[in-house]
């Protein structure tokens, strides 16, 4: 089962293979430290925030109760939101590039 | 296939047959049969599972990734399954039932963890990784020497994290139906053993598969039966929890003197208000961080992405664990109120100090309590569904470290890569042999111990060691041989070493004055007035014990009259049933007499095994690095290890290659293909 020798060289500088690295460089970064930010926030509230976690919103329940809740929506629609754009976006990018890879650099 | 038979009858007999190696358990003796039937059933089950997949288990694709043919759902509820242990399951939903709010905010971390793995980790490992973590670390760099280090990493993670399920799993099982420890452990060891010899990664998937099935059924089951009675309204359940008076009790347990001017309203809506168990932010945050870059450097998650056929499966398996993980710790905020509401926090306690037994006397309440045929079917369900969850993690974690030594070490780095197929899945069943004989002796070894802090240093080795090199070989072009080398022991190093030094190990001084408060009580104090707070002398006193840490204000306190002590109160006791005799009050007197014993006995234990040491194994009085969790510091310096010895050593390979590793990730070109059956 002998693979193809490929010129890497040439794809990664084909355009195409640039738009892509670039594209999901910045969307995959932005994600990250909004998530990452976003989480640290839980536990900097809770120790010095606690005045504002023990606000009642909704009967017996809290700014704090709701917040963690939060987490979850937000980590569940930070999966959703890369999974949509990876599998209409990247996915057909990397298509592209599959596709004439072997012409690269020939 | 007659052996893996013999070995389900051998391990029946071990769990059924020796009737003397069964003490009191949290079942009641004539329910006993039940909790053996469910656990038989599910035996039956995974020894099935094992039985079919043995048969399409020959080649090491197979053995080692399911032959890559797992669908990405699949895969995804085998990560919930690898991931759900018994500490998550049965922890989070007792520090909840302990600590409310804390407890529930403990668990976020856990799924914020796989955002790092689906952005950063998951597709770009299926696309150029072959079986292990070693293989994504040798790709540009030295093979041999990136393997090594690679394999040690993997083998540490995996043990750390093994002893702390396989000592946790003994402890589960003596505490729920009274199987002797030992007799436990070899039990979950041959099972696993049996599980991961014979059906290497599709046996193992299956049996993850099918835990996170019965998991999240029996969670989702407790849920309703807890919520129902409520309307399913969030405000109204949890008005219910904080108006109980059990509740209400706990938490004026945990605050203390705080607790003297406090209305019974005040202390319950503090159930759902933060600080009760979590007390440092820093060290908060370090554990954060550990959880958040941990579990993606996880060698046991990172070989979940090679059983899949494509990048995409990888990122959909990732989506469907989060979902299913994130669904569970939702749940566990119902498990762990209601467990706190329903059979209250004194009573898990007592049990369970750490509070594991929650969700099973969750279950058991909520069938008919303690003396219903349906309560203990209930909990024999859940026990069984425990059982499962130590018996499969285990398999996850004996394969990534079994696959570290066969594919990394032997074959890599002792053999060159020059392994006939047939030599490379001796090799891989030889090393799971090995490696699961290792756990059972740890697990034995380790009886009595602390173990729970490994866990947390697990995540923080795989952050501080894994993560950085995995990260930056794929991200970064200079990185090379000697970023990962570097990297990876000093990452390692630092967080192994800091734990060493941390409140987390015992020390001897501490235990002392503690154990002689219990006996001797305490004396009187006189008032105190209000302390103003502290600050401390700057942010690395905070960290390690070299110069002052800030202090809390403490308010003013009343004088206290002396507390007696439990020799005190065992004579008074004593005194007191002599001089009863109405039969009701007695029995009660009793029953206090045996608490207070208990207490007595475990201090006296202790004063017995401790004297006259002053020192922890590290030669310590007390805790020089003041965090639980390393990763604060060990994180960054994994990082910063990686960049320096990447700039300092000179690898003409690791740069030429750059353009073959970037795009092969990005793009799945050439990447493992899946074998056709």
């Amino acid at each position: 089962m002998s693979k193809p020798s490929m010129n890497w060289a040439a794809i990664d500088a084909d355009p195409r293979f640039q738009a892509l690295h670039k594209k999901k460089t910045t969307f995959l970064w932005g994600l990250m430290i909004f998530s990452t930010v976003y989480y640290f926030l839980l536990p900097i509230g809770a120790a010095y925030y606690q005045d504002l976690f023990k606000i009642k919103v909704w009967g017996v329940v809290n700014v704090g109760i709701l917040f963690a809740l939060s987490e979850f929506i937000v980590a569940w629609t930070i999966a959703f939101v890369y999974s949509k754009k990876a599998n209409a976006e990247f996915d057909a990018m990397a298509q592209e590039i599959i596709n004439d890879a072997h012409k690269m650099g020939a | 296939m007659t052996k893996t038979i013999n070995k389900l009858g051998f391990t029946a007999a071990a769990l059924f047959a020796s009737g003397s190696a069964f003490a009191a358990g949290a079942v009641a003796d004539e329910f006993k049969w039940m909790t053996f039937a469910v656990f038989g059933v599910i035996i039956a089950i995974t020894m099935a599972i094992t039985f079919w997949a043995a048969r399409s288990t020959h080649t090491t694709s197979e053995f080692y990734a399911a032959g890559r043919s797992v669908s990405g759902i699949q895969n995804g509820w085998a990560i919930a399954g690898d991931y759900l242990s018994a500490a998550s399951f049965l922890g989070i939903a007792g520090l909840i039932s302990l600590y409310g709010y804390d407890g529930f905010m403990y668990s976020v971390g856990w799924l914020v963890a796989y955002i790092t793995v689906l952005l950063v980790i998951a597709e770009p490992c299926r696309n150029i990784g072959k079986y292990t973590m070693g293989d994504i670390l040798a790709f540009r760099n030295d093979p041999k020497k990136t393997k090594t280090v690679a394999a040690l990493s993997t083998i540490t993670v995996s043990t750390f994290y093994l002893t702390a399920q396989m000592v946790g799993g003994g402890v589960l099982i003596k505490t729920l139906i009274g199987i002797d420890y030992k007799i436990s452990i070899i039990g979950v060891g041959i099972l696993m053993l049996a599980y991961v010899v014979f059906g290497g990664m599709k046996a193992t998937t299956w049996v993850q598969i099918t835990k996170a099935v019965l998991l999240v059924t029996a969670s989702i089951l407790l849920v309703m039966l807890v919520w129902a009675p409520y309307g399913f309204s969030l405000p109204d359940y949890l008005q219910a929890v904080v108006g109980d008076a059990k509740v209400q009790a706990q938490v004026a347990k945990l605050l203390g003197d705080k607790a003297s001017n406090m209305s019974a309203t005040d202390l319950g809506q503090r159930f759902l208000e933060p600080g009760l168990f979590l007390k440092s932010p820093i060290d908060q945050i370090s554990l954060g961080m550990a959880l958040v870059l941990g579990t993606a450097g996880m060698p046991h998650i990172l070989m979940r992405f090679f059983t899949v056929p494509t990048a995409q499966a990888a990122r959909l398996s990732v989506i469907w664990a989060m979902a299913i993980i994130g669904g569970f710790y939702v749940l566990t905020l119902f498990l762990g109120t209601g467990a706190a509401m329903l059979v209250g926090s004194a009573k898990i306690a007592s049990i369970d100090a750490g509070g594991n037994m929650a969700g099973p006397l969750l279950a058991q309440f909520l069938g008919g309590g303690e003396n219903s045929v349906l309560g203990n079917f209930f909990l024999a369900f859940v026990a069984a569904v425990a059982f499962a969850t130590i018996v499969a993690v285990v398999a996850g974690l004996v394969l990534a470290a079994a696959s570290a030594m066969a594919h990394d070490i032997y074959v890599g780095v002792i053999k060159g890569d020059h392994a006939t197929p047939q030599e490379q899945v001796t090799a891989a069943r030889v090393s799971s042999v090995i490696v699961g004989v290792l756990a059972i002796v740890v697990g034995i070894l380790a009886e009595g111990q602390n173990v729970a802090h490994l866990v947390a240093l697990a995540f923080a080795v795989a952050a501080s060691g894994n993560l950085p090199t995995v990260f930056l070989t794929l991200y970064w072009k200079k990185c090379n041989t000697g970023g990962i080398v570097a990297g990876m022991l000093i990452g390692s190093i630092t967080a192994i070493a800091l734990v060493m030094i941390s409140p987390n190990m015992t020390y001897p001084l501490a235990v002392l004055k503690a154990a002689h408060k219990v006996i001797d009580g305490e004396p009187a104090t006189e008032a105190k007035p209000a302390v103003e707070a502290k600050a401390g002398e700057g942010f690395t006193c905070e960290l390690f014990a070299v110069c002052k840490k800030a202090e809390a204000a403490k308010p003013a306190e009343a004088a206290k009259p002396a507390k007696p002590g439990t020799k005190e109160k065992l004579v008074t006791l004593k005194a007191k049933l002599d001089a009863t005799t109405d039969e009701a009050e007695k029995k009660a007197i009793q029953a206090d007499f045996d608490k207070v014993k208990k207490a007595n006995d475990k201090a006296e234990d202790n004063l017995k095994k401790f004297e006259g040491q002053t020192t922890s194994m590290m030669g310590l009085e007390k805790p020089f690095f003041l965090l639980k969790n390393p990763g604060l510091i060990s994180i960054p310096l994994g990082f910063l290890a990686v960049i320096i010895g990447s700039l300092l050593y000179r690898d003409q390979r690791a740069e030429d290659m750059w353009d073959e590793l970037y795009v092969r990730q990005n793009t799945g070109i050439h990447a493992e293909a899946a074998t056709a059956h």
